[in-house]
């Protein structure tokens, strides 16, 4: 009370701190409530019937659950001619991103770690191609990459589009881990080298286990793009090797009769489960690796 | 006995930019070198070559007498301590000292046994299991230094290892390479910016400036007699003073003449009948200007000189002066009478004197 008294000015600005501070709350559980509701929307039509779909209200919570729209769209849903659901296309998703994933993430820390501790003449430029390799549209590359799966006799099979999302991702992979390794004093590399460690050697012995930041950031962002990834999936796959995306491209356009919202949305969150795991898992390691900087010797 | 390391004509370019000029330096078993210059001087680059983590661009480079223009730092025989310690962040110090070994696939008795060796020898036993981020700075140090002794190589570098010291340890660890050094016996070259880290560890030095050699010698060669002005200036704390003077021969030794400011020129009689020019920079240290109770050397020369400033430094008490248009130091004693604005009596001692040529910096004497 005698704090109220004697500073009347300070205390009315701390009344005017709280409100301002519950009107910032306010608009942010607003912002969270509005980019949560296609979330809800979708969650919620999954678990409805066809009939409830069809009389009830977009946003209501479902009556009845059930999770039949689910079962539909892992295994029975068509696509197309064929009906056996989203699961095979879904494994398909698996063997093209896990191999692709690691490849470019190792072959990624090799050019980081070469192009920032191991200069040679040209490194810069060569890091430079690899940059500019990162802001290349995906179109562009579509018909000579065809081109080129034709010729390694791999066109429309998994190996062919583990290849060409390893070559795509490399651009970003070599800049996260260069810009990684360019914090580590080269005097590290120095000592190594007096020691007798050789390029591989240094690169196992010190490096990889210095990554453990990086690589989680460059998992991630590899791991979504490849998932996520439409059109080198539709463009390079054909029937027995197409990805998740494609599939559900497929069972949403291609009806017969009713269109089952439901099973649509069961669908896309299938779809998107691997991507929003990977980040609910390694999420905080994400921004810790985009944040760090120096190695503290 | 054979040099442990010798460096013939060495140069080192960087495209058209030439960073080391036709160096020339050999050591003998149990000598302590240091390269000394100001930042930029090429003295890291000239360890670095001696390592072999940078080409050389000419010349040769021999270690133990063997040829090691073009070997790799694995196999030159040397260990290096670096100015960041640069330990392997996600080994244990253990870890760290036998890497090494490790990698040369020296066998795990051997490994353990010489770890606890060396261990003991720098007190970091009970280190052993930590982290490099666990440790505080001189800890990291002596690890540094462990990792190089445990090679036990025919040469050690150390790449300004106590700069990233405070004041004190920088100090104590000077101290402990020092006495490392006399106990092991063994060769090492030692880089820093510090000249009293040179003076004090140094059984040889190398002064370098733009990456010419200016100077070898031992550190009282180096201290007593600089090669030149860069030297002379570069060398010792307070720097040597450098007063502009006229010389002049007469019957009974050189005349030298130094302008004041205000009244008479100071006249010094160096005894010495030397061949000097007529304008000379002379280098006298500070502790060879004294007063006339505390300086009884027999090439001793006295004046009366104005006082401008006193600064008690504890052991000793630094009085600055004008001569020859340039602030002269003198270290007197701790109980000094000097008072600023005052004339003072003071003992030149002309018997350690240097003399500069004022165009090439060149001694002359």
């Amino acid at each position: 009370m005698t704090d109220v008294t004697i500073h009347p000015a300070r205390s009315q600005s701390r009344l005017g701190k709280i409100a301002l501070r519950w009107l910032l709350y306010i608009i942010l559980g607003l912002f969270a409530l509005y980019y949560l509701m296609p979330l809800f929307v979708m969650v919620t039509t999954s678990l409805k019937s066809l009939e409830e779909i069809r009389t009830g209200d977009l946003i209501s919570l479902p009556r009845v659950v059930t999770f039949e729209a689910w079962t539909t769209a892992w295994s029975t849903a068509c696509t197309g001619i064929q009906c056996e659901g989203v699961r095979p296309y879904f494994w398909n998703s698996v063997l093209i991103a896990v191999p692709a994933v690691l490849i470019s993430t190792l072959v990624g820390a090799l050019n980081g770690y070469v192009v920032a501790q191991w200069r040679f003449r040209g490194s810069n430029l060569f890091f430079a191609a690899m940059l500019f390799g990162c802001f290349i549209p995906f179109q562009v590359v579509l018909l000579p990459m065809a081109r080129l799966l034709g010729i390694m006799g791999i066109a429309g099979t998994i190996p062919g589009l583990i290849f060409v999302h390893v070559i795509y991702g490399l651009g970003f992979t070599t800049l996260f881990f260069r810009n990684y390794y360019v914090s580590i004093p080269s005097e590290l590399t120095k000592a190594a080298k007096v020691d007798g460690a050789g390029f591989f050697r240094i690169f196992w012995s010190i490096f990889l286990p210095l990554s453990l930041p990086i690589i989680v950031v460059t998992v991630i962002w590899q791991f979504t793009q490849i998932w996520n990834d439409f059109l080198f999936g539709v463009s390079f796959s054909q029937a027995g090797t197409q990805p998740i995306t494609v599939a559900l491209n497929n069972i949403v356009n291609s009806t017969t009769g009713v269109k089952e919202y439901n099973v649509d949305m069961a669908t896309a969150i299938i779809a998107a489960l691997p991507t929003l795991l990977v980040y609910v898992v390694a999420g905080k390691y994400f921004i810790r690796g985009l944040t760090a900087g120096s190695v503290k010797g | 006995m054979a040099p442990i390391l010798e460096i013939k004509n060495l140069y080192k370019n960087y495209g058209p930019v030439e960073i080391l000029k036709d160096i020339n330096v050999s050591i003998d078993p149990g000598d302590f070198l240091v390269l000394v210059g100001p930042s930029g001087c090429g003295k890291s680059t000239l360890l670095n070559c001696i390592a072999g983590l940078e080409p050389i661009s000419g010349g040769t480079l021999q270690i133990g007498g063997q040829n090691m223009t073009d070997v790799s730092p694995k196999d030159r025989d040397i260990a290096m301590v670096f100015q960041s310690y640069a330990l392997y962040p996600t080994m244990t110090v253990a870890k760290n000292i036998t890497f090494g070994m490790k990698v040369r696939g020296v066998d795990q008795a051997t490994q353990e046994q010489k770890l606890k060796e060396v261990a003991r020898q720098l007190q970091i036993e009970q280190l052993l299991s930590r982290r490099p981020g666990q440790l505080s700075g001189g800890q990291r140090q002596r690890v540094a230094m462990g990792r190089a002794l445990v090679r036990d190589p025919k040469l050690f570098l150390f790449d300004e290892p106590l700069s990233n010291l405070d004041a004190k340890l920088r100090v104590e660890m000077r101290t402990e390479i020092k006495e490392l050094h006399q106990k092991l016996g063994a060769s090492m070259v030692y880089v820093t910016h510090d000249q009293i880290e040179a003076m004090t560890l140094a059984t040889k030095i190398v002064v370098m400036k733009g990456g010419v050699i200016q100077q070898v010698g031992s550190p009282a060669e180096i201290y007593n007699r600089p090669a030149n002005l860069f030297v002379a200036d570069f060398m010792g704390n307070p720097a040597m003073n450098l007063i502009p003077a006229k010389a002049m021969k007469n019957g009974e030794g050189t005349k030298i003449e130094i302008a004041r400011k205000d009244g008479a020129p100071i006249v010094l009689t160096d005894a010495k009948n030397r061949d000097l020019p007529e304008d000379v920079i002379i280098g006298v240290r500070p502790e060879d200007i004294a007063e006339p109770e505390f300086r009884a050397s027999q090439d001793a020369q006295f004046a009366e000189c104005m006082v401008d400033i006193v600064e008690p430094a504890g052991a000793d008490t630094f009085v600055v002066m004008q001569m020859g248009g340039k602030q002269v130091t003198a270290r007197l004693h701790a109980e000094t009478s000097a008072t600023p604005g005052q004339m003072q009596r003071l003992a030149f001692d002309l018997g350690k004197v240097s003399y500069f040529a004022p165009d090439s910096g060149h001694r002359l004497n």
